[in-house]
């Protein structure tokens, strides 16, 4: 029996609510579709290409995907989440991605959403980026060779701070971070650790200066459980359970 | 929006007096307050300042609401604006591949160590029947062989303003190898509009759908399908917009028609406008083709003035419309609707998600039309000599004259009018090129065709082509072609999804590597990987086509790719190149 609101997801029925997107729903009934530039609290994007999905045959993103009822949808099958590794590869050669000195390894969205598909190494030559780190702000650090262009710190920094702080520049792989202020400085504007563009980037771009590396390994965000069981989160949003 | 405005003079001006820059400022803001006006106004400043400089981005900044941040990211977006302070002058080589044939290299080499000059590669400038060419502080320099390049060399060098250059060195000429009856067209102003409105918008609509006229930008959508949709969409406001942002390289077609055929165009486009409901129309023009502007607005002011633009066009009550001239700066992508459509509204150019389309919710959300400059024309033709004639010039369902931009190995280089359906073959034999090995056909989003396949016919149902058609001489090599399209690719991709942003890069590199020698099996599976990954996911069409050139390539004669591989597939890197940096800090430079 097909529910009037339902598609089906690798063989299992979802149901949904009128307007929602295949990934919405997918993730309002805990069902994990491997994800980057979406977040619940902001409109689609649709460039990380990560939530690819087989939509009757087609491939679409799952983020900007209406669903319909009566939809075949293939997620967590072979040929996709091979695509799936070779988008997070290349998001990985294009910036500086090293995770093992990196302040976010552990909670790094990126980084377990890598570990969820299976990746296991870059395969593509690295690009080596050399765009502008910005530390002139005392308590925020901006890496941006680090950045997916997904924009969540774009929408929250105007969206919910009302600040405007941050816009993409350039063209192609040229395209980086701007900060909106004269000499393109975050220590220029009035940005603070409390603003929700603080706490929405899904990799390393926008750090705190102080506090890094406080859970040490083992006992840091996914290594608890795997982002397909604990969503896409920023350590400090999730409540674990204490360590054994 | 832009038709009262001077146009800038060759020399960039210096401007820093602040009282100037604002009243210009406050003038680009005043002239349609209710359009979005930022991309002209950093057009317009860039063209006259030379760059974008901090004080116009404050004033600009101020007047427009928006924070310097957001319209910097506007600026670096467009290839031909710039917020680095500019030297005296600006040359942009293009760098399509029959550019490239015709020494474009050379020129580059040559011109690069002058001090006074920055120079730079930009996509193909639409000139490519007499190339190499180039643009000069925003001005076309044409026929740029070793004679001239040396002579633009020695003017840089003595300082010698672009305005006091040799007029001949801008010469930009048109050149008609074969007409047909679109080129042939010489309507009485307003006569092909009077004609329609006798007829009624019902009758037209009939005439237009038994006429089965395809778009000419490449994609071949049915026009009365596109217009019948307009129509019918319940909106106090709709615009037409026609895609002069002539990208694809290899194109050149409407530059002749803007040139030469901007009464046909008009005719088209308010045609369009009475057909559908449309209030209010754009030119977008690409900025490589800035030299128009002025005759283009000139055409549009006669129009005006004789009533076929405005209010009640023709003495109807009510029938309003008019048309506005945009100019592009530089972004290939642009020439996808919807990303015309986000730079129309003074945004970064990049494509919308869709659904909506632009024909339900296109420009500032209204319902809007967009067809290439061709089609518009093929409006004006197709109503001079009715449905029925029109169709009967096709092939195979494929109706009506398509016209062709032929470059790159041929002795008649320039425009051909041919009956949709015209074979490969003949089209080459006109052009001179009957000993070609190969075709690109449609620029390099569009096909190679091998000589064995010269019966080719060029069509919406056999071989599609938005009107690039590079000939290929016997003595060339066929790599030349994915190589150089995929530098096109890794330069003009948005940048907005990953497999084409980081993919497009990747692929090229390896390309190059291939070209110098240097490729391994390891290039080849990085590239065949990554196109699959685009036709898979990318955001775009230009995603889904970038790896177009090399598959069918691989397809066609794979020995041109693998004949050029390397057995070593070892580091993909070269050492040298690696440790330059390390070794010039070291002073140990090579």
């Amino acid at each position: 029996m097909t529910s009037e609101r339902a598609f089906t997801l690798d063989d299992t029925e979802v149901e949904f609510e009128p307007g929602d997107s295949l990934l919405t729903a997918a993730l309002a009934s805990d069902r994990y579709i491997p994800h980057l530039c979406a977040h619940p609290d902001f409109s689609p994007h649709g460039s990380c290409r990560v939530c690819l999905v087989e939509v009757d045959g087609h491939n679409r993103p799952a983020c900007t995907t209406a669903a319909q009822p009566g939809m075949t949808i293939r997620s967590d099958i072979e040929p996709i989440n091979t695509l799936r590794r070779q988008l997070l590869q290349l998001l990985f050669v294009e910036g500086n991605h090293f995770c093992p000195s990196c302040e976010q390894s552990g909670q790094c969205q990126l980084q377990a959403t890598a570990y969820a598909v299976g990746m296991t190494d870059l395969h593509y030559p690295p690009l080596g980026p050399r765009r502008e780190l910005d530390a002139s702000h005392p308590d925020l650090l901006l890496d941006r060779d680090r950045c997916i262009g997904c924009e969540l710190c774009v929408k929250a920094s105007s969206e919910v701070d009302q600040k405007h702080i941050f816009s993409l520049g350039g063209r192609g792989t040229h395209t980086q971070l701007i900060v909106n202020s004269e000499h393109n400085q975050l220590g220029e504007t009035d940005m603070t650790p409390d603003d929700r563009a603080a706490h929405i980037c899904p990799v390393g771009v926008i750090l705190f200066k102080t506090g890094n590396y406080a859970q040490p390994t083992g006992q840091r965000l996914y290594d608890q459980q795997p982002i397909s069981v604990i969503g896409n989160h920023r350590a400090e949003d999730v409540e674990l359970p204490p360590t054994p | 929006m832009w038709r009262n405005l001077p146009l800038p003079t060759h020399a960039p001006r210096r401007a820093t007096d602040e009282a100037y820059l604002a009243s210009v400022v406050s003038e680009l803001a005043s002239v349609h307050p209710e359009q979005p006006w930022l991309l002209q106004a950093l057009i317009r400043l860039q063209l006259e300042l030379g760059w974008l400089s901090p004080q116009a981005l404050d004033l600009l900044s101020k007047a427009s609401g928006q924070s310097q941040g957001e319209i910097r990211g506007v600026i670096d977006f467009y290839g031909f604006l710039t917020t680095q302070p500019p030297k005296a002058y600006r040359l942009l080589l293009s760098n399509n591949l029959t550019d490239q044939w015709l020494g474009q290299g050379n020129n580059f080499d040559r011109l690069s160590s002058l001090n006074n000059l920055d120079l730079a590669y930009t996509s193909c400038t639409g000139l490519c029947d007499q190339g190499p060419a180039g643009l000069i502080n925003g001005l076309p320099l044409t026929r740029l062989n070793d004679q001239r390049c040396q002579q633009v060399a020695e003017a840089i060098q003595e300082s010698v303003p672009v305005s006091d250059w040799p007029v001949e060195w801008f010469q930009v000429t048109e050149t008609i190898q074969q007409s047909g009856p679109l080129l042939e067209l010489r309507p009485k102003p307003g006569e092909l509009l009077a004609s329609c409105l006798a007829m009624g918008v019902e009758a037209f609509m009939a005439e237009l759908k038994t006429s089965g006229l395809q778009g000419r930008g490449g994609a071949g959508f049915s026009t009365w399908q596109k217009w019948d949709s307009c129509r019918n969409e319940a909106a106090p406001t709709k615009y037409l917009v026609c895609n002069a942002d002539e990208g694809e390289p290899g194109t050149f077609k409407d530059r002749l028609l803007l040139a030469e055929y901007a009464d046909l165009l008009i005719a088209g486009m308010t045609i369009g406008a009475w057909a559908t409901g449309a209030n209010q129309g754009f030119i977008y023009l690409r900025g490589e083709y800035l030299f128009l502007f002025s005759s283009l607005r000139a055409a549009l002011k006669r129009h005006q003035t004789a009533g076929l633009l405005g209010q009640n066009i023709l003495g109807v009550a009510g029938f309003d419309f008019d048309i506005d001239i945009h100019l592009g700066a530089g972004a290939y992508v642009c020439g996808e609707e919807s990303a015309l459509i986000e730079s129309l509204e003074s945004k970064r150019g990049i494509p919308r998600l869709r659904p909506p389309y632009p024909i339900s919710r296109g420009y500032l959300n209204q319902p809007t039309l967009v067809n290439n400059v061709e089609t518009f024309c093929a409006i004006s033709h197709l109503v001079s000599g009715g449905a029925a004639a029109f169709k009967n010039l096709g092939h195979e369902g494929s109706a009506g004259t398509k016209l062709h931009s032929v470059s790159g190995d041929c002795a008649k280089p320039g425009i051909y009018e041919c009956a949709l359906g015209t074979p490969v073959n003949d089209l080459l034999t006109l052009a001179g090129a009957e000993t070609a090995k190969a075709v690109q056909v449609g620029g390099p989003s569009g096909q190679l065709i091998l000589a064995g396949d010269f019966d080719t016919r060029l069509s919406f149902t056999s071989r599609s082509s938005g009107g690039s058609i590079m000939a290929v001489g016997p003595l060339r090599d066929l790599f030349d072609l994915p190589a150089n399209f995929g530098a096109f690719f890794a330069q003009e991709s948005c940048g907005f999804c990953t497999p084409c942003r980081v993919g497009s890069q990747l692929i090229s590199g390896a390309l190059g590597r291939i070209k110098s020698g240097q490729g391994s099996g390891r290039d080849l599976e990085t590239i065949t990987e990554l196109v699959q990954l685009n036709t898979y996911a990318s955001h775009c069409g230009l995603g889904h086509t970038l790896g177009h050139p090399f598959q069918q390539l691989m397809a066609l004669q794979p020995g041109a790719i693998t004949g050029k591989l390397t057995a070593d597939d070892g580091p993909r890197f070269s050492l040298q190149a690696a440790t330059n940096e390390a070794r010039g800090l070291a002073g140990n430079r090579p």
